[in-house]
């Protein structure tokens, strides 16, 4: 008897969500769990979303108990996100991004970000492992007579922007909170699971040729995947073609800057507001924008901001957002109307560069997607200036608001009218604060048997750096040419061939090598060779690391070796070093992805 | 293989109805309807999970912590001060309460009402749903059947003999969904705002 349930855990920038479902149970649809978590002081409830914050108090605040564990010195969820603007420096936010950050150490401890000297810090990933241990807790807690959570199928999500390291870090964490039997599935893919298991007849809908566009704008990222129909045999496919870059905007961004209007619209009428002031504005502004942005909108909806004291009436400041602000601030601010040549403005970035999140320089998501249709023209196939959409979903919290998904629609149909092309049709989804959770649950029954799957393979071909022996010129680095070691769109549990390249490595001591990807070429094979200048176009990623054990070899001993690359049925990539003269059958060393950047400072 | 039984959820489920209990002055464990189906989805989800609208006899009792054993009323009270609590924390509504108000003028007092309106229907519609008990308009004249509930319709007036008729004068509300925060151990109920001290 499988007695095994499939779950779809949703490890979000800004929330945390957990959907199951049974896979031998028939017309089985996905379930979201209710999560207990702190809201208040002592006030538990449960809820479907768990805010991804990490709140570590200070010794004194006491322990902030579970039902299942009365000592307990930290907190995940809404008192850790309503903690966050109250002390900063004690909460852990947005570690996903930290996660994704290649210029910082993500296994040392760094986070929260503006943490006062002496305060305890942890990795992005361990915050990682934090939220993902509440969901174990949690999940023991809802089913104490099943199987804990580590013994499920899990299916846990990752944007499909998510570089090797990323990934790499993200299974880390998993296994760190015993999930075991865990795999990697990109977010827009389980968004479009979710529209699948809600839309029986949706063969109906679409047709081969037809490529959904996944608009994802969530609370701290954007994200854009494109996903083809095509027919093979006379049965629908769906592939995953293209995948856009990892873009720090999202709706967080947008209530900050509504905040910040009507801040200073009240700093205009003579009241100056502090930070925790203006933190509390940011709910004010939300409700303000949801009321706008929707069905048959106010010409104005009032905002009082409360003082911070006791005393209420008559310290209470009164201000107002109307139509025009908003549509200007978020509709025009964060959707422009722009051609498709449109691209984002990056500003030169200043000599000091302090230890921060890269976030998205220009504000404008339009431009950012003008951008990634642009460049991803060619996943198609067709000739054209413009990958060319035909069905457009949505995701995340942002676009619920009608007036945002409106003017999307309407500046890309423009764009692809002007190709050539025709206007896109939306497919409904009915709730994107869940879907990604609901569908890589629907995904896990689809990997049972139970549906149809949608193929990719890696986003990404990957590439190690290989410095060409030259002579020693001074202040001249020495050329480095990229080797493909992993090609395109490998699917998991493949492996790719291994490149004719042999590498000499000393026993015993650590060897580093750069590390590329890119999402763009997707005709190298492993062992193709990337020179200068094409070079300049590939990511640099964290570099790798590898050190031979001694092991029966002597230290100091030079052996060559090639890299094998593979995906792994986890989904993540597994780089190898191969011995060209093994001392036993089938030996072979892992090559460690996302070490220290050299130089960085955690 | 038996069906995920979520057991604490139905913990919880002791929690708030003892509370509502408080707030109702009701002495016996009486039984929600079921949630309606304008309830939002993610909320309904929710109460589905914890089978709570539909089961509520199955909702085993279990003890609220921080209350000795059969002291209900200190757990009612406990209750009582998490919703004041939550009130206080989204709507400042001790502060608006708490407050002498009379030497304000109509327009203060209507700018810091906003602040407790919008604060506190945005906590009370997450945790409870209200749903008019009559569903005809007020002034509709109507007459009850025999068997009307009682406990639901308040009879004024001139009250004789049924069947009764009359004008609906309030539709009432009945609570049809209540999830409400569940008090947790090492925690000071009588604590509903602490006092805040921030430090440079």
């Amino acid at each position: 008897m499988s007695a095994r349930h499939t779950v779809g855990v949703d490890l979000g920038t800004t929330h945390t969500a957990l959907a199951w479902a049974r896979p031998e149970a028939e017309g089985a649809t996905p379930e979201v769990l209710a999560i207990p978590q702190l809201v208040g002081p002592g006030q538990l409830e449960v809820r479907p979303l768990l805010p991804s914050f990490l709140w570590l108090p200070e010794a004194s605040e006491g322990p902030q108990p579970l039902p299942w564990d009365p000592g307990r010195r930290h907190v995940v969820g809404e008192l850790a996100r309503a903690r966050a603007s109250e002390a900063p420096g004690r909460v852990v936010a947005s570690a996903k991004s930290w996660l994704s950050h290649s210029g910082i150490d993500r296994r040392a401890p760094a986070l929260p970000a503006g943490a006062p000297e002496g305060v305890e810090r942890v990795s992005p990933v361990e915050a990682s492992f934090r939220y993902l241990d509440h969901l174990v807790e949690a999940w023991a807690a809802a089913f104490p007579t099943e199987a804990p959570l580590g013994e499920q199928d899990v299916l846990l999500t990752v944007p499909a922007s998510f570089d090797a390291v990323a990934r790499e870090l993200t299974v880390e964490a998993a296994y760190a909170a015993s999930l075991d039997s865990v795999s990697l599935l990109e977010e827009p893919q389980a968004a479009l699971y979710a529209w699948l298991g809600a839309t029986p007849r949706w063969r109906e809908l679409l047709a081969p040729g037809d490529v959904v566009l996944v608009l994802d704008v969530g609370g701290g990222t954007t994200d854009f995947s494109a996903i083809q129909v095509r027919d093979r045999g006379g049965e629908l496919e769906l592939h995953r073609v293209a995948v856009g870059d990892h873009i720090l905007l999202g709706g967080d961004n947008m209530d900050l800057a509504l905040a910040e209007l009507a801040r200073r619209k009240l700093a205009a009428a003579g009241h100056a507001l502090d930070r925790a002031e203006v933190a509390g504005l940011v709910f004010g502004v939300r409700a303000a924008k949801e009321r706008l942005l929707g069905p048959s909108p106010p010409e104005r909806v009032p905002l009082a901001v409360a003082s911070r004291g006791a005393r209420l009436v008559g310290a209470t400041r009164r201000t107002e957002l109307t139509l025009d602000e908003v549509r200007g601030s978020l509709v025009d601010g964060f959707f422009p109307v722009t051609d498709a040549s449109a691209r984002p403005a990056q500003r030169a970035r200043s000599g000091l560069l302090q230890v921060g999140l890269p976030y998205a320089q220009d504000a404008a998501v339009t431009r950012h997607l003008a951008a990634f249709l642009a460049r991803q023209a060619g996943a198609t196939g067709a000739g054209r200036s413009l990958l060319h959409p035909t069905h457009v979903l949505f995701n995340g919290g942002v676009v619920k608001a009608a007036a945002l998904r409106e003017r999307l629609v309407s500046v890309l149909d423009s764009w692809l009218v002007a190709d050539g092309g025709r206007p896109v049709r939306v497919l409904p989804n009915a709730d994107p604060d869940l879907a990604v959770a609901r569908g890589a649950a629907w995904y896990g029954l689809a990997r049972a048997g139970r549906g149809l799957r949608i193929r990719g393979g890696t986003a990404r071909a990957h590439y190690v750096g290989i410095e060409s022996p030259a002579p020693a010129v001074p202040g001249l680095e020495p050329p480095t040419v990229a080797l493909c070691v992993a090609p395109f769109g490998m699917e998991e549990g493949t492996r790719a061939d291994l490149p004719p390249l042999e590498l000499a490595v000393v026993v015993g001591s650590p060897v580093r090598f750069r590390f590329f990807g890119s999402s763009l070429r997707r005709g190298d094979q492993a062992g193709e060779l990337v020179e200068e200048p094409a070079i300049d176009a590939l990511e640099e990623l964290a570099p790798l690391e590898l050190t031979l054990p001694a092991e029966g070899r002597d230290e100091g001993e030079i052996v060559p070796v090639a890299l094998a690359a593979s995906l792994t049925a986890v989904g993540t990539l597994l780089l190898e070093a191969v011995p060209l003269a093994p001392r036993v059958e089938g030996e072979r060393w892992k090559i460690e992805l996302g070490v220290r950047e050299a130089g960085a400072s955690g | 293989m038996t069906a995920p039984r979520p057991s604490f959820l139905a913990r919880l489920g002791l929690a708030f109805r003892a509370f509502l209990r408080a707030l109702a002055g009701e002495p016996e464990p009486s039984a929600l309807p079921p949630a309606p189906e304008s309830a939002p989805p993610s909320r309904r989800a929710l109460a589905d999970a914890d089978d709570l609208a539909q089961r509520p006899t199955e909702i085993a009792p279990a003890p609220v912590p921080r209350a000795p054993e059969g002291d209900l009323a200190a757990a009612h009270a406990a209750g009582a001060l998490g919703l004041l609590a939550l009130l206080q924390r989204e709507g400042r509504l001790i502060d608006f309460l708490e407050q002498d108000v009379t030497t304000f003028s109509d327009e203060d007092v209507g700018v810091a009402a906003r602040v407790v309106h919008e604060g506190c229907r945005r906590a009370l519609r997450a945790h409870v749903t209200f749903a008019p008990i009559r569903p005809e308009e007020e002034g509709t004249r109507l007459t009850l059947e025999a068997a009307h509930d009682a406990r639901a319709i308040k009879l004024t007036g001139a009250v004789g003999q049924p069947p009764h008729t009359g004008t609906l004068r309030h539709r009432g509300w009945r609570a049809t969904r209540a999830e409400l925060p569940r008090p947790v151990g090492g925690h000071d109920p009588r604590v509903v705002a602490p006092a805040e001290l921030e430090l440079e």
